[in-house]
């Protein structure tokens, strides 16, 4: 498999805070690699470094070999990532289908088109991605309106819209049913496979990580402390350390 | 070396008055987050109630005068405790540009109120006793009270500190700057915290219009030229930080001391200069940070899903349009002057639509697009001998020129610093037409900008109006609906997540800035050739809220709200004139009312009322 993310040294501190210390990782094609850590570990910080919504204050990103260390969002977006935010984040004034019209719109650099009417624009390709997370039945609704749990779909409709590369998910789960969880890991592991997309994602619920992540780095206080497959990062004394020691539990929401 | 020495004092001098009302303005941002707009106008009624009180106790010895000075200011607390108890506490969850809107309508009261009592004629305060001489510096005279107020500025910036540091008071208020939960978490009384704040806030500028009297002489204009300036100090040196209110001032001052001898018709233009060096260095002010959180994205109330007419509406618009089309020939010339004049705002109004509604920016400062859209036709006319055709078609490049420039700054900013920033670059617009005597005509405008021969009749004129208008209008609902606006209504609804996806928002806003300027021009040519002169009321403060007003009115979030606000307001203005001579007053009141009980326009509230009524449209 081919590496799309690479990741080297990455730091950022915030005032005396060190968020992100040093982070060095890979992701590659298809694979789906879990960042977790207690709350406040840094990996909010660490995804908005990945997409250029921080600067970094060292260290290196680059996406399929090529450095993208400090590029804009915009232009990050454009080489082929796609994220999701931990608080949900869509175009409250659009329906369903507006949203996801716009997103493609975007891959499809037509913003800058007078003519025409956005809502005629890609249809078929929004209803295919609809179809895709499975909200194709609500395409006409008002996106203020939606259940969490269906926001965070249309944001995964959004976030695959400029056939990404590399998706950035943080917490794609937070809020959610536990059945629920499992239902949008398992369709975004499927269209990770099945579209060779390379998933980045962070997660409080244990189980979703066992069940999905091909491997799984652990972050705490900014640093990596440990690496590997879901069973022995579990196995492993620090993460325990950290889980289970500071009296955070697994599966304890943030 | 004389020059230097003496015009820098000159500047550090008035930098103290500015001072003192910019902090004020800024402390009171800082706890309940609103910009005051009346601050200039407690600045002016500091300066008149001084006037008053020194008068009535004979104030020809120190002990009288400083005692009217400091009464004036505590009086004026007072007047902001009052203004903050009736109306501000009541809006204080509205969204910002709503705030603004409803502190403006005090200053139209204010005004009203100032006329009543004082009259329209300027008043002149003693001189101070004790400061009446002249101190020899390098050999030329220098008023002593110049000295004296140059001190004042430090020793305020210093109480300050003090009082902020170490006072519990002062800790409360900078916690509740920092964090307003959790004050309310501490169980402290908010309400009570927030009114002294306002009051103190008030105090300080009741106390800088006061101590102005022995400089210069009090006038119903000190309001709003200062609350420009106060802007324009405040966005430099940094919403929020008081010594960054204290350079800014210093710099402000000293620009208008060195600008006013070396380039005395451009003193305003000189302080756009140096706030737009600061601006491109550093976006937030010379002190301030950017703002996170609550404050970077304003109250955001969630946006209803904008949709195209349905059919009631767009046979309602039909409608409209076949009366506009069919009646004006059976109307004689009054009304159909009056039909003119509403489709002209209607597509000024449209324009500012677009920019606030899509847009997402809160232009408070839009008549500087309408105005120049006017100059540029008038001075077309005026010095190339210009047809009407070429005149209309300079307009909105005129127009367009400005809101290039004008907006490249401002799409840098968000919320009240960009409402700001809008606004003062539309003062120095309007500070261009007023000052440059020999191209504009100052203060006498520029007359005879009559349409061409065969659009000269009343009839024509209106059936182009309404062409031009009409055209304009049809063409930015067609651009909300089209590609590009869905991507700049992306921008505004959710910034990080249109940046995800690829959208450049700076550019994007610049661009939808410029247009919004263009027809907003347009409307301003077929004003100018409409009256047939401009005026630089054209590009004031009050014609920019005019237009804000009918949106408001309308509704920010309808498509068709602005061009019923249009409407509306139009009619509303004309009979307000007709009925009153304090038709300010009248107007600030109906714009606090409206605020007060509908604070989404309308428009807006007829749209909830209609939702709430068929549930959740899916
Ligand atoms: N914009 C910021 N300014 C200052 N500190 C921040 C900022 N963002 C995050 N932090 C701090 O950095 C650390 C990591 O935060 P974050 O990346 O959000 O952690 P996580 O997503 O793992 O919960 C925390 O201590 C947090 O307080
Ligand atoms: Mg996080």
């Amino acid at each position: 498999m081919s590496v799309v993310l690479e990741v080297s040294g990455l730091s950022k501190s915030f005032g005396g805070v060190q968020a992100v210390d040093g982070v060095s990782f890979a992701v590659s094609a298809g694979e789906l690699l879990a960042l977790i850590g207690p709350n406040g570990a840094g990996k909010t910080t660490c995804f908005n470094m990945l997409n250029g919504q921080l600067k970094p204050d060292s260290g290196e990103v680059a996406l399929a070999g090529r450095r993208i260390t400090g590029l804009p969002p915009r232009v990050v977006a454009r080489s082929g990532v796609g994220r999701t935010f931990q608080i949900t984040a869509t175009y409250g004034s659009m329906s369903v289908r507006e949203n996801v019209q716009t997103a493609l719109i975007a891959g499809h650099h037509g913003e800058w088109s007078l003519m025409g009417k956005a809502t005629d624009k890609h249809q078929a390709e929004a209803d295919a991605l609809l179809d895709l997370v499975g909200m194709r039945d609500q395409a006409a609704r008002a996106c203020g309106v939606l259940a969490y749990g269906d926001l965070k779909r249309v944001e995964l409709a959004v976030a695959l819209a400029n056939e990404p590369r590399l998706l950035l998910m943080d917490e794609p789960t937070a809020g959610m049913a536990p059945n629920e969880r499992i239902a949008l890991m398992d369709l975004a592991a499927e269209i990770a496979k099945s579209r060779s997309i390379a998933v980045l994602f962070t997660e409080h619920d244990m189980d979703v990580v066992f069940q999905h992540a091909d491997r799984v780095i652990v972050l705490d206080r900014g640093k990596l402390i440990a690496e590997g497959t879901a069973p022995e990062v579990r196995a492993n004394p620090q993460v325990q350390a950290v889980y289970l020691g500071t009296g955070t539990t697994y599966g304890a929401a943030g | 070396m004389e020059f230097l020495v003496i015009q820098s004092l000159n500047g550090l001098a008035s930098a103290s008055s500015l001072f003192l009302v910019a902090s004020g303005l800024s402390i009171i941002f800082g706890v309940t987050r609103i910009v005051n707009f009346a601050h200039g106008s407690f600045y002016m009624l500091g300066a008149y109630i001084a006037v008053t009180i020194i008068a009535a106790i004979g104030g020809q010895d120190a002990l009288g005068f400083w005692t009217g000075i400091l009464l004036a200011a505590l009086i004026v607390a007072l007047i902001g405790a009052l203004v903050e108890v009736v109306i501000l506490r009541r809006i204080y969850a509205a969204p910002e540009l709503f705030q603004l809107l409803a502190t403006f309508g005090v200053v139209l009261m204010i005004q009203d109120i100032t006329l009543a009592i004082w009259g329209p004629e300027d008043k002149l305060g003693p001189r101070a006793p004790g400061f009446r001489s002249f101190v020899m510096i390098m050999g030329s005279r220098f008023p002593s009270y110049e000295l004296f107020l140059i001190v004042v500025g430090p020793v305020v910036l210093l109480a300050l500190w003090l009082l902020f540091n170490r006072t519990r008071w002062g800790t409360l208020v900078r916690a509740a700057t920092l964090d307003r939960e959790m004050v309310g978490a501490l169980g402290v009384n908010q309400r009570l915290l927030f009114t002294s704040v306002f009051m103190f806030g008030s105090f300080l500028a009741g106390l800088g219009g006061a101590l102005q009297l022995p400089r210069e002489a009090v006038t119903l204009h000190m309001d709003l030229a200062m609350i420009t300036e106060v802007f324009v100090v405040v966005v430099v040196g940094g919403l929020g930080s008081i010594t960054g209110a204290y350079l800014a001032a210093v710099l402000i001052g000293l620009v208008h001391a060195f600008g006013i001898v070396l380039f005395p018709k451009s003193t305003l233009v000189l302080a756009f200069l140096v706030m737009a060096i600061v601006l491109v260095v550093k976006p937030y002010g010379l002190l301030g940070r950017k703002p996170s959180g609550h404050a970077a994205r304003g109250q955001a109330i969630p946006e209803p899903l904008l949709s195209p007419a349905d059919r009631p509406t767009k046979l309602l618009g039909a409608a409209v349009l076949a009366v506009l089309i069919l009646l004006p020939p059976f109307l004689g010339d009054y009304g159909v002057t009056f039909m003119t004049e509403l489709v002209i705002f209607a597509l000024f109004a449209a324009s500012l639509h677009f920019v606030m509604g899509p847009g997402g920016m809160h232009s408070f400062g839009h008549a500087a697009y309408f105005g120049l859209g006017a100059y540029g036709a008038a001075l077309a006319v005026q010095w190339l001998a210009a047809p009407m055709a070429v005149g209309l078609l300079i307009s909105p490049l005129a127009a367009g020129l400005a809101g290039l420039l004008f907006g490249w700054f401002c799409v840098r900013l968000s919320g009240v610093y960009l409402a700001m920033l809008t606004l003062a670059f539309a003062q120095i617009a309007w500070a261009t037409a007023f000052q440059w005597v020999e191209i504009t005509g100052g203060d006498n405008g520029i007359l005879g900008v009559w349409p061409s021969e065969w659009a000269k009749p009343k009839l024509v004129y209106f059936y182009l109006a309404l062409a031009l208008a009409g055209a304009g209008i049809m063409a930015l609902r067609h651009l909300i609906f089209s590609p590009f606006g869905f991507a700049l209504r992306a921008s505004r609804d959710a910034l990080l997540r249109a940046e995800a996806t690829g959208l450049n928002v700076q550019q994007l806003q610049w661009a939808g800035f410029t247009i919004a300027a263009v027809l907003a021009g347009l409307a301003g040519g077929l004003f100018a050739f409409f009256k047939g002169s401009v005026f630089p009321t054209y590009l004031s403060i009050p014609k920019s809220v005019d237009a804000l007003l009918m949106v408001l009115l309308g509704g920010v979030q309808t498509v068709s709200g602005p061009i019923a606000g249009a409407f509306v307001f139009a009619g509303l203005e004309e009979q307000l004139v007709r009925i009153t001579a304090y038709w300010r007053f009248v107007l600030g009141l109906i714009i606090v009312l409206l605020v007060m009980l509908f604070p989404k326009g309308l428009a807006g509230s007829v749209l909830a009322w209609r939702e709430r009524q068929s549930g959740d449209r899916s």
